[in-house]
This record gives C-alpha cells, structure tokens and sequence, in this order.
C-alpha cells in the first residue's frame, strides 16, 4: 500500500514544529481568516442554507448506505455512454492501471488537474517509477511541485506560501520542469499567475494524455463533474485524446437532481464564490468534442474499512470543500502538514485513521489533534459530526475492539502501553497546552456545544477524568458583550 | 477474484447492517430548499444576472437583437481581435460586420491552431442569475468545448430573458446531461495565492456577455436604444 508521507513524525512533533515556524503560521493564519469571513458571507446569501445542508448530508448517507447498488449503476451508465470503468481495491492497483493504460497510449507524459484521490494513492511517483512524467497544472499544486513540497490545504496546497516564497519557487524551479519564470518576475498574484500561464500552456498543447479526479458521479446518467477555478481542469478534460479519472467510490450520487444541492452548497463554503469560475460536466465521450477515450478508476483504498463503521462512516459524505480546516484552530496552529497525510486538519482527522488503520504512530495520534470544539461540524456543508467520529476513534485506540482493514474483520489491540498510545496521549497534552488553539474556538464551540461529550466512553472515561477536559462557557464573553453591549440591554 | 468482485464485495458486507426496507431514496431526501431565491420579475432575473456577473469581473453589454452585429463587431475591434472563431450554427449575422479572420470550430484543429486565434464568440444554452453562471452545451452556436477555453478573449452572447432563469436547480432543468457541459461564473481566476481572487489564469482572461433582447434596464430609463450599457469595468 502506498502510504504517501511515510515515516512521518506523530501529530504533536510535527505540529510543535510548524508552530516554531513564524512565517507559516502567519501564512497560515492570514489566509484561513480572509476565507472564514468571505465564506459566512457567502453562505448568508443563500436563505435556505440549512435546509440544503440537510439535503447534502441525506443524498449522501442514503448512496452510502446502498453504495453497492449506486456503484454497478454508474458503471452501467459510463460504460453505456463510451467510457471504461476499472475497479482498483488498493492504491497499488489503481497505479497498476492508471500506468498500463498511458502505456498503451504510447505516451510519457500527462497533464494533471488537482485530485486528491490521485495524490493520496501516489499517482506521480508511480508514474515516474514507470517512465513517465506527470505534470501538476493547478496553480497550488504546481508551487508544490515546483517547490519539492508536500500539499498543506485540501483546496490551496500551498496555503502555507506566501507570494515571496512562491516567486522564489518560481525563479528558481519553471526552467528545470519547462518553461522558465519571466525575466524580472515581481511577487504580485497576477504576475505569478501569468507566469503559471505561460509555463503550463506549451504542456497543456501538447498533452495526449489527461488525468483528473472528480467531485460528483451521477450514477444514473454516468456523468463526471470536476469544479474548478483556473481553467486548467478544463484543459487536461477537453484538450487530451485520453482521458483517466481517478475517483473514489464515495463521490457517486445517485440522480442528475442532485447536483442541484452541491452545486450551490460546494462553491460557497469551498471558495466563497457564489459559483467557482468553471465547472465541466461530461459523459462518457462525445464525437467530435474531447478525448476519444475515457477511463473511470474507481478507488477504494480504505473506503469500504471507513464504510463498515457506522459512526464512522459519515467521514465519506465529505464533498472536500475545506470549510472544517479553515475554521480549525489546532489547523491554523499545527498546520497542515502536522497531519501526515494529503487529508489535513478536521476532515483528516477522521479520514486518514480510517483509510489506513490507526496501527501507525500518526494515525493513532489524529483523533487526539482537536480540541472537541464542534467548528467543524458547525461548517460543514455535509453535516459531518466530525467530534462524534474523533470520539469514536479515540475510544478505538484506547480500547481497540472489532474494525475492518483491507476487507477482513479483525480485532484491534488496545494501544495501552504502546507508541501510537504513548504518541496520542502527546497529541492530546499538545492540545490541552495551547490554549489560544482552545480559545479561538470557543464562539463557535458554544454553539456546537451540545455535541461536545462530556466523558470519553469505556476507559477512555477515565482518561478524560484525569485530564481535564477544559470547560467550554455557554456562551463567551465576546458574544455575551456584543449581544447586550456590556450588560446594558440585558434587562430589555 | 476481479478488484470489481472484491470491491462491491467489501462494500456489501460493510453495509450489513442496513436493513432489506431501508428508506428508498425518494423518500430518504428532503426537498425543502427552495427552488429559487427570492421573487423576481423577469427583468429582475436579467438584472440580478447582469450584477452578479459583473461582480466577476466579466463585462456586460446590452442591445437589441438587431444590433447584435454592430456591437460585436465593436468589440471586436476594441479588442484588436484578427481572427475570431466561429462555432457551428452561430447566426451568421452576428459576424456580418466584423473585421476580423472568421476561423471554423473544426474537429481536426490542432490545440496551436486555437492558440494562434485571438477570440470566440458563442450563444450558450442557458444563464443562471443566483449565481452569475452562463452554461454552453455544445449545441448550435456554441462550439466545442475547447474554443471556448483556449482563446482569451470570449465574447458570449444570452437572449434575454428566455434564456436566463433564477437558480442552480431551474437550470439543471434545462439541461440534458447527455450533452458536454461547461459552466462559466466569470472570467478564469485563481485563489491559490493567499486566498486572494486574481483573475486570468488558463481561460479567457476577457469575458464579455451580450444581452440581447429588448429588457429596459432597471433604473436606466432614458438610456437611447443602441448604445449599450456596458458594467463590469
Ligand atoms: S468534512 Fe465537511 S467541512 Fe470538512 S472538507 Fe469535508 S465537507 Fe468540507
């Protein structure tokens, strides 16, 4: 299995060390406050927001809950429509097959649009291992391949970039993979983005070959839906002879209808946008208008141990809007690459422990990073209740008990006594020791608050005892004065 | 054993405990959100479209039917355009005054043939207001999906009002997923630097939308029929 950040160090050393790193926190912070407040615009324009909320969450639970059935229909669907559907149980499998089937196109490079099925399988080493070089074209995403970096952000990898570092990245880095940096490149977003423009455009024009992931299946049709906002997504959909999307099982929805609610739901707790500038919706292949080939890798890799949790299961509703990392406060303090894996901050949390198991160090650590301050699920365009699963995870490593791992049953040891329990517990002081990472969560903890368990269940209980889970106020004195402006209109 | 058995395997027996008389999804899903966002007159739509475009950065222009080829032609100029691409079944009076190169939306083009063509001009298939969106479709008018991406400068022109609706869910109605669809909310843009919006990153970094049709502009009585009201810039 092709674990992507092997041998990274457990949550809390790895988050000690980003908070030891000025510039990234600044970074960091700076960005994820300028999204927070454009998203609670932008989500207080729709009136009917809870309500679609509650419909994401319900389209995506039942799927799961008959995900057998959605998935052979969309196979039918594709496949009915031109396309090739391929079923991958692991990430070796998927990179099996995603390398044969450029191999058989005769072709050594490929073109990327932003995917993080792709990046979470290793997608870009395996090809390399076989020959062949993948370029990112996502801007984010090409600052940290440019740069040798790992992603830190579900949606902007390289947050933790300011646009000193990323001209520096360019300068530096476009001549080795193509196209070099403009003479006398200056730090401003626009003159790097033409500069991105320029470096990917001769590879966009020559690509044969396109990969992508996808953010909504529509079983019914066989439709593919990538959301986007540079344009580059459309180029490795449209411009490529083949093209190979790589998907896992959770993105199916079953009706046409139902992109109706992601639609207006995904952009603007994604980007705040009111609609992200493009979006390509395809099915199939269309004479005479795109690839002549497509190819559907559909991918497990995990999803099915996640899916045979029932608590835990919910984690696969997640449409990666990455509204939970941007109001995280152990996020905006550990960064995201703290988390070990290409799902950062809340959502990683609970994904990553259940894709790979909680057997490692990191993994066993993830459920401890958070403070149990319900910002994420308050968030969430999904309704995740992201606390619940943490809980339900801890009490896993803690306790161990019946899971699921590559499709067999099996019964995990309690870590008591071991390193991943010994990393956990570090995880949870780290926690418990900073509390401005407390803090900033505590208005929007208030109100999630009642999904805040008291106790952690079986021995975990006492653990929490022990360890002080701090109070969370019923309402923060910051809301209390805005509300009644120091006590004057209390008595109204 | 196939990855597909094994696959749709593991998932059956992860869902064990979903009952034979789970709810069926037509009842499972609530609908309550509203199909559309506020009450608005048809000219209101066209209105709200107009700012909500402008609000990214695309630029609206407006005019009759009838004058759809001096405006064009207009705009062409002004962009200093030599050649243009022309999708399939595009009124062949909406170039009729223009300068520049007509270039044919052709299969066997090459990506560089694209490249070298300064501009585009479509119809498209529908216009979402709520969101400021113009969906192309692939049908007359409107071209393959890449001569809309690789020039960059894209000039789109919507019959108002039957071509604008309200909301997302209106349009989807009007939509057949069989046909390759593009969405378009703006000229192309990034976030990726600072979670600053910069316009112009791979697509048109010049998006202009006609209205064409007779929709007296809000508040902008008086405006002399045939000089377009140009927002956005
Ligand atoms: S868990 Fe919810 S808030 Fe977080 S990325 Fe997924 S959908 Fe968005």
């Amino acid at each position: 299995m092709n674990e992507t950040f092997v041998g990274m160090p457990a949550f809390p050393e790895a988050a000690q060390k980003a908070l030891g790193n000025g510039t990234l926190r600044g970074n960091l912070r700076h960005a994820t406050h300028t999204i927070r407040a454009k998203r609670a615009a932008a989500v207080a324009e729709v009136s009917d927001w809870a309500e679609l909320r509650e419909a994401g969450s319900r389209i995506k639970e039942h799927t799961l809950r008959h995900l057998d059935r959605y998935l052979e229909q969309l196979e039918e669907s594709v496949t009915a429509a031109g396309g090739t559907v391929h079923w991958a149980a692991d990430a070796a499998e998927a990179n099996r097959i995603v390398t044969r089937l450029v191999k058989e196109t005769g072709e050594s490079e490929v073109v990327k649009v932003k995917s993080m099925a792709t990046q979470e399988i290793g997608l870009n080493e395996a090809l390399e291992a076989a020959g062949i070089r993948a370029y990112e074209t996502d801007l984010a995403e090409l600052i940290v391949q440019l740069g040798e970096d790992r992603p830190s952000h579900i949606l902007v990898p390289a947050i933790h970039r300011n646009r000193a570092e990323i001209r520096d990245i360019f300068r530096t880095a476009m001549a080795g993979w193509g196209r070099p940096a403009p003479e006398g490149l200056s730090d401003s977003p626009a003159e790097l983005a033409e500069a991105a423009r320029l470096h990917l455009r001769e590879k966009f024009l020559r690509a044969r070959v396109g990969v992508s992931g996808a953010n909504f299946m529509v079983a019914e049709t066989g439709t593919m839906v990538v959301v986007e906002s540079e344009g580059n997504g459309r180029m490795c959909l449209t411009l490529p002879e083949t093209l190979i999307s790589v998907a896992g099982l959770e993105k199916v929805v079953p009706t046409w209808r139902d992109l109706e609610v992601f639609l207006q739901t995904l952009p603007r707790s994604s980007t705040a946008e009111r609609m992200n500038p493009y979006t390509s919706m395809w099915t199939g292949t269309t004479d005479g208008d795109g690839p002549r080939a497509f190819h559907l890798v559909l991918l497990d890799n995990g999803r099915t141990d996640t899916l045979a949790d029932e608590v835990g299961r919910q984690a696969l509703r997640c449409i990666r809007c990455s509204a939970c990392l941007n109001v995280c406060p152990v996020y905006e303090r550990a960064g995201g690459h703290a988390y070990g894996s290409v799902y950062p901050g809340p959502i990683g949390a609970i994904l990553s422990p259940q894709l790979r198991g909680t057997a490692s160090e990191i993994d066993a650590s993830l459920p401890y990073a958070s403070s149990l301050c319900g910002a994420c699920y308050e968030v969430c365009p999904v309704a995740i209740d992201i606390p619940e699963v943490l809980v339900r995870l801890r009490e896993r490593v803690v306790e161990g008990g019946p899971a699921v791992r590559e499709g067999n049953r099996v019964v995990l040891r309690p870590a008591r006594g071991h390193a991943a329990e010994r990393a956990a517990m570090r995880a949870a002081r780290w926690i418990f020791t900073h509390p401005d990472a407390l803090r900033t969560g505590q208005r929007l903890a208030s109100r999630a608050r009642r999904l805040r368990p008291r106790t952690l269940p079986g021995p975990g209980a006492a653990w929490t005892r022990t360890r002080d889970l701090p109070e969370v106020p019923a309402e923060p004195f910051r809301d209390w004065w805005e509300r009644t402006r120091g006590g004057k209109e209390e008595t109204k | 054993m196939s990855d597909r058995e094994r696959v749709l395997g593991r998932v059956r027996r992860a869902l064990a405990d979903v009952p034979e008389d789970d709810t069926p999804y037509d009842r499972a899903i609530p609908r309550s959100y509203a199909r559309e966002h506020g009450v608005r007159s048809a000219e209101e739509t066209v209105e709200l479209l107009a700012e909500n475009l402008a609000d990214y950065r695309a630029v609206v222009h407006r005019c009759a039917e009838a004058e759809l080829p001096v405006l064009i032609a207009r705009l062409l100029a002004a962009r200093g355009a030599k050649s243009v691409l022309v999708p399939d079944g595009l009124p062949s009076a909406w170039l009729a005054n223009a300068d520049p190169v007509p270039v044919p939306d052709r299969a066997e083009s090459t990506p560089y043939e694209l490249d070298a063509v300064d501009s585009v001009v479509t119809g498209c298939a529908v216009a979402v207001a709520e969101t400021g969106t113009l969906v192309l479709d692939g049908g007359p008018g409107q071209g393959r999906r890449r001569i809309t991406l690789v020039p960059d400068h894209h000039i789109c022109v919507v019959r108002v009002p039957e071509q604008v609706v309200a909301s997302v869910p209106q349009a989807l109605e009007r939509l057949s997923p069989t046909r390759p669809l593009t969405w378009i909310s703006g000229p192309s843009a990034t976030s990726d630097i600072e979670l600053n919006r910069v316009e112009g990153v791979h697509g048109p970094r010049t998006l202009e939308v006609v209205f064409a049709g007779v929709i007296p502009s809000v508040g902008g009585a008086g405006r002399p029929e045939g000089t377009p009201a140009s927002v956005g810039e």
